[in-house]
């Protein structure tokens, strides 16, 4: 089986934000809720940089050592999932997340947040594959019909890379030692605890 | 002529110096890459950031300060910290407090009045101040229970009902936590509004202190004077006070996330009310013991309100003698029906 991750080359995004729209659609994710967002690093300075982020996937994911309900699992592919039946909305996930993926919607008082919500991989929930209730609580199960993640898939400049680990990273280093330069995997190290290596 | 060879001598000379010249560089030439226009070069590096800050932000299109942080590697610390410090840690300290209060009760036994029963009930506690202990206490236990659900449920209790069920409870566990919240909070300022007067150090805790309150003489005839509250009661009493107070402003930071503070600073509050609630649970776990069966006697001061003279004249014998010198000489028996609970 294929380790799933997700590569960002900072050297190609230009912060369209089309990977945001194109997650929001796709999985009819409510509002106030980014599953992906993209950050730009000294915006307007010389040397400024962009990175699209969502939740990276991480080896031994920090979200699910601190469920209190243990509602996260990992798929076969490496995709970190999780039960929104289970989930208590302590926002525990959060806190521990290093890239800021878990989000809830905003309702209750005193903190009390909704099920949680985060970037599936595109591969949805422990529901059924591509069933009505799955698309309702998860959104689309692409990896189920064979497509990667619709935020990559239709990147223009194809700066945001998804699939499996090994191919991502061979297609990125070919990069790099074409054009001689590279910032190098972001969040790599913090999510697995290993880094390409240019 | 001369020219001519002059110049074929110079040229010589020249090509020489130029073929040492390219010889030399040869090695270091042909590890260079060719030269590249980099248009990321003065751009930052992510190990650059995260040696220098700590943590990567920027900026975001999106209307949440939170989702500017791109990057904080710290979450990886508070999953170190809630997976395995904090139930051992946990586990340790309620479990050491259980087994040294066992083990207190094995060689000290029941603390017993030493003259008996009396007789004659001196009121300790009135009404509206059992209620507010009570209130505090209700309030403590939940929020016990329901933030030791957290570190300990999936581990001990989900296993037994199944991961169904054990969310349902949980979900009505951090509401109630989050409701009860309030009343504890409320509880612990009108407690130090009440008792800070009683609690303030006074001339016999030094010899309380050196005495460590009888507590570890078997032969019980250790009963040093003490005011309303001896000194161990006011380290109950501060510990509550300042264990409280950390406890609501680390749980006030967690009832309104992100409100006042960012990501680590939620971490930080975390380790605050995890530790303090923690240590807390322990203390109360002490306060309980000594005040049912640990002591005879203690129990019916926050019960009915009224304890045995004997009993008083043993542990608070400055007290008796305050209130007897402000009642007249002797306190008149407690004969009056027994406050309402």
């Amino acid at each position: 089986m294929a380790r799933m991750k997700f590569l960002c080359d900072a050297e190609r995004c230009i912060e369209c934000n089309a990977c945001v729209t194109a997650c929001k659609n796709e999985h009819d994710v409510p509002w106030g809720i980014n599953r992906r967002r993209v950050v730009t690093i000294n915006d307007g300075k010389p040397g400024e940089r962009s990175v699209s982020m969502a939740c990276m996937h991480c080896t031994d994911a920090p979200c699910a050592a601190v469920c209190p309900v243990d509602c996260f699992y990992t798929t076969a592919d490496a995709v970190v999932l999780h039960s929104k039946d289970l989930c208590i909305g302590c926002g525990y996930c959060f806190y521990a997340c290093p890239f800021g993926a878990p989000q809830y919607p905003r309702v209750g008082n005193f903190g009390s947040r909704g099920k949680m919500d985060k970037c599936t991989f595109c591969a949805a929930g422990p529901e059924g594959d591509s069933t009505e209730v799955e698309y309702a609580k998860y959104g689309a199960n692409r990896l189920a019909e064979g497509k990667l993640p619709l935020c990559a898939e239709m990147c223009s400049t194809k700066s945001l890379l998804a699939g499996d680990g090994v191919i991502i990273a061979a297609i990125y280093k070919e990069r790099v030692t074409q054009r001689g330069y590279g910032s190098g995997a972001w969040g790599w190290q913090t999510a697995y605890r290993e880094t390409v290596d240019v | 002529m001369r020219i001519w060879s002059l110049y074929r001598l110079i040229s010589a000379a020249v090509a020489a110096f130029i073929l040492a010249f390219v010889l030399s560089m040869a090695p270091a030439g042909a590890q260079e890459r060719p030269a590249v226009n980099n248009p990321g070069a003065q751009g930052v590096s992510e190990q650059q950031l995260l040696d220098e800050l700590g943590k990567i932000q920027g900026r975001v299109s999106i209307p949440d300060r939170k989702a500017t942080t791109l990057q904080q590697p710290q979450g990886r610390d508070y999953q170190t910290f809630e997976r395995t410090a904090l139930p051992w840690v946990g586990a340790f300290i309620i479990v050491g407090t259980v087994l040294s209060i066992a083990l207190f009760y094995l060689i000290r036994g029941r603390i017993r009045t030493q003259a008996g029963e009396s007789g004659q009930k001196i009121l300790r506690f009135n009404a509206l101040e059992r209620l507010l202990h009570w209130t505090t206490a209700t309030a403590f236990i939940v929020l016990a229970i329901t933030g030791l659900n957290l570190i300990f449920g999936k581990r001990l209790l989900m296993p037994l009902i199944g991961p169904e069920a054990f969310s349902s409870w949980s979900i009505w566990a951090k509401y109630a936590h989050h409701f009860v919240s309030w009343a504890f909070m409320l509880g612990v300022v009108l407690m130090l509004l009440t008792w800070i007067r009683h609690n303030l150090p006074d001339r016999y805790d030094a010899k309380w202190l050196k005495s460590a309150g009888g507590f570890f003489d078997r032969s019980n005839r250790t009963h040093v004077p003490a005011g309303r509250f001896n000194t161990g009661q006011k380290l109950i009493f501060w510990s509550v006070v300042v264990g409280g107070t950390a406890l609501s402003v680390s749980g006030i930071f967690m009832l309104f996330p992100f409100s006042f503070t960012d990501v680590n600073g939620m971490q930080t509050a975390q380790y605050v009310h995890a530790i303090v609630g923690l240590i807390m649970i322990a203390v109360i776990i002490g306060h309980i013991y000594i005040g049912t069966l640990g002591m005879e006697g203690a129990y019916p001061a926050m019960g009915s309100g009224s304890v045995d003279l004997n009993w008083a004249k043993e542990h608070h014998s400055a007290w008796v003698e305050e209130q007897q010198g402000k009642t007249g000489a002797r306190p008149p028996p407690h004969t009056a029906a027994e406050p309402a609970e």
